[in-house]
């Protein structure tokens, strides 16, 4: 029993960053920020799944997907069929040709609701679409990558180029899609308003939930045998195999799981900021993605939630008083995260600041607990505990 | 009879367009087979040095109407020279600044030289505006050449054409036929065995990328005569380019070659039945069908490592 939570908290050190991050994003911003402010916070954290993704599938696996758009925008496009399907009831689409279907069908003369959207009417089916249809997606991609040992860069780039062809397909079939404008006009949640400030105070905190859990999902997957294994991978695949496990399953797995997770912060960013658009599954936002998990810390779960919050923030304070310097903001970041700090806030936290505080809890006794620390530290499953253990020059991927 | 002669007037626009589009997609991997086929550095910022150099070209046109206006016709020349030499400069810097630090990590040399396409953006931005701005074209490259009424074949198509030819054909002596290139390809096969026979990796490296961006530069220039340049020319071709690559087969100029003449003429045939966005959907994803298939690419050459 206690060895499982043990599992979930990652030991006493992850429990305590655990619990403050929790208490960041459930008490102190919905406390301190007004309900503009904690909505934007709220699309804030949905980014942060995606990040918390990565870390476990490039972080930890090694395998770098620019195409986590892709599964934030399905998860988000199945979302708001959803909703858009509500929005267009017969009766307040009454002045359409057409009335029951979505007024940008109605726009492209399409005067029956096409195949795959019938589906969306029911709530059941678009919650299991959310996170099935981007899992199968990634369950396609990865057996059809992994099982044929395609290496590393080929992944990226095949990656990536799915996430323009997504991109190209949703802005060409206009009729089925929407566009380049996306579906927009969401109103209410199975007949409740999700426009209002309550309602939108309530999503926030569906949010934090659903992102702490996947937090917590990781933390179990990282400390159990497939964690080890996947970090294995990384650093020496072919001893891996050689040894008997079939890498590809592992690698498989782990996409999936970043995809689902990126797909629910997908349907949470539909319900939070009520549209979905193309704008959110291509090149540019996918890689973007990769950015948040590169400055919070690619070996760590909660680094990525803290990158995503401060990347994003960082951004919305950029572009509203100086947006040429943004790039150049966005760039430097870029570069100075790969050159200088590979290991984002958390290593730094790690190398730095936790020292420091570890000096200033124990002036007197320092020597008998750096040896006993050593021990407590060593599983390396906390996600946080791991980037001591970790040298840099395991960072490198294997060719 | 006259249906044929029209028929036969309509392929030959199709092929010539399918011709451009190969060109198009060839001057853009040229570069890029040098950098990531023969080097295996994902360069990111590939789009944004073919944009140095069409950027480069339009300022020399500027410069010359101002200056110089009756050597207007004969810009073109001093402008791909100098787009060669600025690009190819800017490239050795990236290299010696950041890549270099980064060979042993390169998933991490792709998220720094994204960084750099970022910052290139926006220099461009700041320099030269974010509006779209075009060279003046010299009146040799206008019009459009007919052989019969119903064909019509714009000159600067031949034009970029001929500069594809000759870049290739430049680019095959260096890497296969000169003493140059038998040290990139040295180095490229087996690094450790290259340094022991003599060979100064460090400086194959740098003078290899310069010479990719370089090369992105020149097609750069070539891409002012059929469109107009902005911040974000550049970056709109780098999926399409990096597909071009990795479907010939890294490391196989052939392999690049092949490789852009079939997505080319794939594209502009689907191009003729459906519309172009669901063309380009059709082609992007039957490469990535093959490459499933066939990771290594359609020609591959065989290194025991």
């Amino acid at each position: 029993m206690n060895s499982t939570l043990d599992k979930f908290f990652g030991g006493k050190q992850g429990g305590i960053g655990l619990l403050v991050l929790a208490a960041l994003i459930l008490v102190v911003f919905p406390l301190a920020l007004d309900s503009f402010r904690l909505n934007m916070v709220g699309k804030y954290l949905t980014y942060a799944f995606v990040a918390v993704g990565l870390v476990l599938c490039w972080g930890y696996g090694g395998i770098l997907s620019l195409g986590q758009g892709i599964f934030f925008g399905l998860g988000g496009y199945c979302m708001a069929m959803f909703l858009k399907l509500e929005a267009s009831d017969p009766e307040s689409t009454k002045i359409q040709s057409t009335p029951g279907i979505p007024d940008f069908m109605d726009w492209n003369q399409i005067t029956e609701l096409p195949l795959f959207w019938q589906p969306f009417q029911s709530f059941g089916f678009t919650l299991l679409a959310v996170v099935a249809v981007p899992a199968i997606l990634a369950l396609v991609i990865g057996m059809a990558m992994f099982k044929r040992r395609v290496g590393d860069v080929y992944f990226s780039i095949v990656t990536q180029a799915i996430a323009a062809i997504l991109t190209i397909l949703i802005i060409g079939q206009q009729g089925l899609t929407g566009g380049v404008n996306g579906i927009t006009d969401l109103k209410t949640l199975l007949g409740w308003d999700i426009r209002t400030d309550e309602a939108k105070i309530i999503l926030y905190f569906v949010n934090a939930a659903l992102l702490l859990g996947c937090i917590l999902i990781g933390r179990f997957i990282l400390a159990s045998k497939l964690g080890r294994l996947l970090m294995a991978m990384r650093d020496k695949e072919e001893r891996v195999r050689f040894s008997g496990y079939d890498v590809a399953s592992f690698k498989i797995f782990v996409f999936c799981v970043a995809a689902s997770f990126s797909a629910i912060g997908g349907a949470m960013f539909t319900l939070q900021v009520g549209f979905m658009s193309p704008s959110f599954v291509g090149i540019v936002p996918s890689i973007e993605m990769v950015i948040f998990a590169a400055v919070g810390g690619r070996m760590s779960l909660l680094g990525a939630v803290y990158g995503a919050l401060l990347v994003n923030y960082g951004k919305t304070v950029f572009s509203e008083s100086f947006p040429e310097l943004w790039l150049y903001f966005m760039g430097g970041l870029f570069i100075a995260v790969v050159m200088y700090f590979p290991n984002g806030l958390a290593g730094l936290w790690h190398s730095h600041a936790s020292k420091w505080l570890a000096r200033l809890r124990l002036p007197s006794r320092r020597q008998p607990p750096a040896a006993a620390a050593q021990p407590a530290e060593q599983p390396p499953a906390s996600g946080a505990g791991t980037i001591d253990a970790v040298p840099a020059k395991q960072l490198e991927s294997t060719p | 009879m006259e249906w044929l002669s029209e028929f036969g007037a309509i392929a030959a626009m199709q092929g010539f367009n399918g011709l451009s589009v190969f060109c198009v997609l060839l001057l853009m991997a040229l570069g890029l087979a040098i950098i990531f086929g023969q080097m295996g550095v994902i360069n990111m910022a590939h789009g944004e040095f073919l944009t140095v150099g069409a950027y480069t070209t339009y300022l020399v046109s500027v410069l010359t109407l101002k200056y110089l206006p009756e050597l207007q016709p004969y810009y073109f020349f001093v402008a791909i020279v100098l787009s060669f030499v600025i690009a190819g400069a800017l490239g050795w810097l990236a290299e010696w600044a950041l890549i270099s630090k980064l060979y042993h990590r390169p998933l991490d040399t792709l998220l720094a030289t994204w960084g750099l396409s970022l910052v290139m953006q926006q220099a461009f931005r700041s320099i030269f505006g974010a509006r779209e701005v075009s060279a003046s074209m010299p009146d040799w490259l206008m019009g459009s050449f007919n052989p019969t009424d119903a064909i019509d074949i714009p000159r600067n198509g031949l034009f970029v054409m001929a500069v594809t030819l000759l870049l290739t054909a430049a680019i095959f002596f260096l890497l296969y036929r000169s003493r140059w290139g038998l040290q990139v390809r040295a180095t490229v096969q087996n690094r450790v065995m290259s340094r022991a026979v003599g060979i100064n990796t460090k400086k194959v490296d740098r003078m290899t990328f310069a010479l990719g961006c370089g090369v992105a530069g020149v097609a750069g220039a070539a891409f002012t005569t059929i469109g107009s340049t902005g911040p974000t020319s550049g970056s709109l071709y780098i999926v399409d380019t990096f597909l071009v690559v990795v479907f010939g087969g890294a490391a196989s100029l052939f392999g690049t070659i092949a490789s852009a003449f079939s997505i080319a003429q794939t594209q502009s045939i689907a191009e003729f039945f459906i519309s172009g966005s669901m063309a380009k959907v059709l082609t992007l994803s039957a490469v990535i069908l093959i490459l499933m298939l066939r990771p290594q690419g359609l020609f591959s050459i065989k290194v025991r490592k």
